[in-house]
């Protein structure tokens, strides 16, 4: 029976020979994944369950990366829950502050998650992992525990949605405008409980990190998964970084799937999404005189290097606005450290941004750049929902890191060639 | 399972950051997310609400993060259930996790307003809206989520599981 990539990964995780869209499954989990916010109630209820340890210390990895450096006492107290759990099961891949980043940039850097692999995270955004042609997705603190424990993980086999992107992307155009112009297309609920199967010419000369960002952001519309076919690129990446063996899986070429959706992206231009769903897209240009008091760049979404050297290239030489706070996050440490040495840390900080460790901070409106009402702010991150960086009537405004960086410059949102 | 309670009525896209923001997510105590559930989608809504009151909401209910605070404040602010035209997926599961009793009825929805007194019969996913004399069938809850709920929720299915290993 012919099959899509994210049946095939299932299928295999089920030891079975085929599933089909539909088919409730029991899935043996590669990776488990927790954080500072999700993994403290996970344990709660990982301890009810009385089992005496994890189903594997080496798969389970709780990152605190979201309230990290602690915020408040509360907070601290919650990645102490954390740290002491990960000390007492002896877990090998527990990050530290000052060893960590944030979850989905880091996980893939240290070939913790790879191509075939099934992984759940108590995160929405696990499902970045599909960028490497793995099937990962989203769940609570209640299927995190049942997981920790068990190491497996019941799913209803999601239909697939299969979109082809033809053409080659204009400069400044990247991974964010694929995913926004698609979710502005399909709506926030417009792949739900499906798998969104990211390929097309377009795709497979995107580089890792921009399929990243197209993968993370498919729970914007829904979806359960997203998923990118592996290839060379793919393959480049995840040499001398996996940890464990990789299956590179393949859709069939008469896969069945559910829609199929056709762009030519040659004359895409860079998009903003406006308050207040990712799907509210515009393109750049047609904007209007929008004025910022804050542009963040960063974020599971755009917090890699390529993000950080596309906001390099716009700042250079350039000052950020008077009335507008720049703030970058590089997403992990060693990214930090690398955009240290090319440079770019210098190029941020004289163009008058600030400089963060590794967090999820304002993303969520957690700490780290929280918006007071009546402000607005650009970020390159995924979500631009009602009080989501801070203050109900604050309002956030979701785009590529190149527009983030012209407009933190512009004082106003607009796209790179207008500050150029 | 008989519920009987008032209407709070919500639109489309209500997502988890309305329900509980995440400045509020230094914590896991149920009546603090209580004291702050849906609040910035209503900033009256945790003073107005009263023990047994039902949320009737549009499309994608609980869309974005996978906080299990979300259906965990709704639980705790007393909503005895939450009727949607549908879910998004990760709050869906979160939600019968934790055993807070969620329905699927598009239809009722749109003829359900603020302030209906509902009665609702979770094993046969039936509606009846007492203030307008009206009936509605809410979509079955699939055999293979009856049995998570038969188990009494997730930890204790999970439990069952490991003793028979």
């Amino acid at each position: 029976m012919s099959m899509t990539i994210t049946e095939k990964i299932l299928a295999a995780a089920s030891g079975k020979r085929s599933v089909r869209p539909g088919e409730l499954i029991n899935v043996k989990v590669d990776l488990v994944l927790g954080n500072d916010i999700t993994a403290p109630m996970a344990i709660q209820e990982f301890e009810k369950i009385g089992v005496p340890g994890v189903f594997d210390r080496e798969r389970v990895v709780f990152v605190p990366d979201h309230f990290v450096p602690n915020k408040d006492i509360k907070s601290a107290e919650q990645a102490k829950i954390l740290r002491e759990f990960a000390r007492r099961h002896r877990l090998t891949h527990y990050f530290e502050v000052g060893r960590m980043g944030i979850e989905h940039c880091l996980l893939p850097e240290e070939g913790l998650v790879g191509p075939g692999d099934v992984v759940i995270g108590a995160d929405s955004h696990t499902c970045t992992y599909g960028a490497l042609g793995a099937f990962s997705t989203g769940v609570g603190s209640t299927d995190l525990a049942a997981a920790m424990a068990l190491g497996e993980i019941w799913l209803k086999v999601p239909p697939s949605i299969k979109f082809i992107y033809y053409g080659e992307l204009p400069p400044w155009v990247g991974g964010k405008d694929l995913i926004l112009s698609t979710i502005g297309d399909i709506g926030v609920d417009g792949a739900a409980y499906q798998a969104m199967e990211f390929t097309g010419p377009a795709v497979a000369k995107l580089s890792m990190d921009g399929r990243f960002t197209m993968a993370n952001m498919a729970v914007e519309a829904g979806a359960k998964n997203g998923i990118v076919p592996p290839d060379e690129i793919t393959r480049e990446y995840v040499q001398g970084r996996a940890k464990r063996p990789c299956q590179f899986y393949a859709s069939d070429p008469d896969a069945e799937y559910a829609r199929v959706y056709e762009y030519d992206v040659s004359d895409l231009e860079p998009v903003v999404a406006f308050p207040h769903l990712p799907s509210n897209v515009r393109p750049v240009s047609e904007a209007g005189h929008v004025k910022i008091d804050q542009a963040v760049i960063g974020s599971c979404t755009n917090g890699r290097m390529e993000d950080l050297r596309i906001a390099a290239r716009v700042l250079q030489g350039r000052k950020v606005h008077p009335d507008v706070r720049l703030i970058v996050i590089p997403g992990t440490q060693k990214i930090y450290l690398q955009a240290l040495e090319e440079g770019l840390i210098k190029i941020f900080i004289e163009a008058g941004a600030v400089v963060s460790t590794p967090t999820c901070g304002p993303c969520l409106g957690g700490y780290m750049g929280v918006l007071a009402a009546g402000e607005r702010c650009i970020a390159t991150t995924n979500r631009n929902f009602v009080g989501r960086m801070g203050h109900r009537e604050s309002e956030v405004y979701l785009s590529n890191p190149a527009v983030a960086a012209a407009s933190a410059v512009a004082g106003y949102i607009v796209g790179p060639k207008e500050v150029l | 399972m008989q519920l009987q309670g008032k209407v709070w009525k919500f639109g489309d896209n209500i997502d988890t950051d309305a329900i509980i923001p995440a400045r509020y997510l230094n914590t896991t105590d149920p009546q603090e997310l209580a004291r702050h559930c849906m609040e910035d989608a209503d900033p009256e809504f945790p003073r107005k609400v009263r023990p047994k009151d039902i949320i009737v909401a549009g499309k994608n209910f609980g869309s974005g993060s996978s906080r299990e605070h979300a259906p965990l404040a709704i639980k705790a602010a007393g909503i005895s259930c939450v009727i949607a035209a549908s879910y998004a997926r990760i709050f869906y599961r979160n939600a019968f996790n934790i055993g807070l009793p969620i329905l699927e009825a598009p239809q009722a929805v749109s003829k359900i307003q603020e302030g209906d007194l509902l009665s609702v019969d979770l094993d046969k996913g039936l509606i009846v809206n007492l203030s307008r004399g009206e009936e509605y069938q809410a979509t079955p809850i699939p055999p293979f989520m009856q049995e998570i709920i038969a188990a009494g929720g997730l930890i204790n299915y999970v439990k069952r599981t490991i003793n028979k290993k």
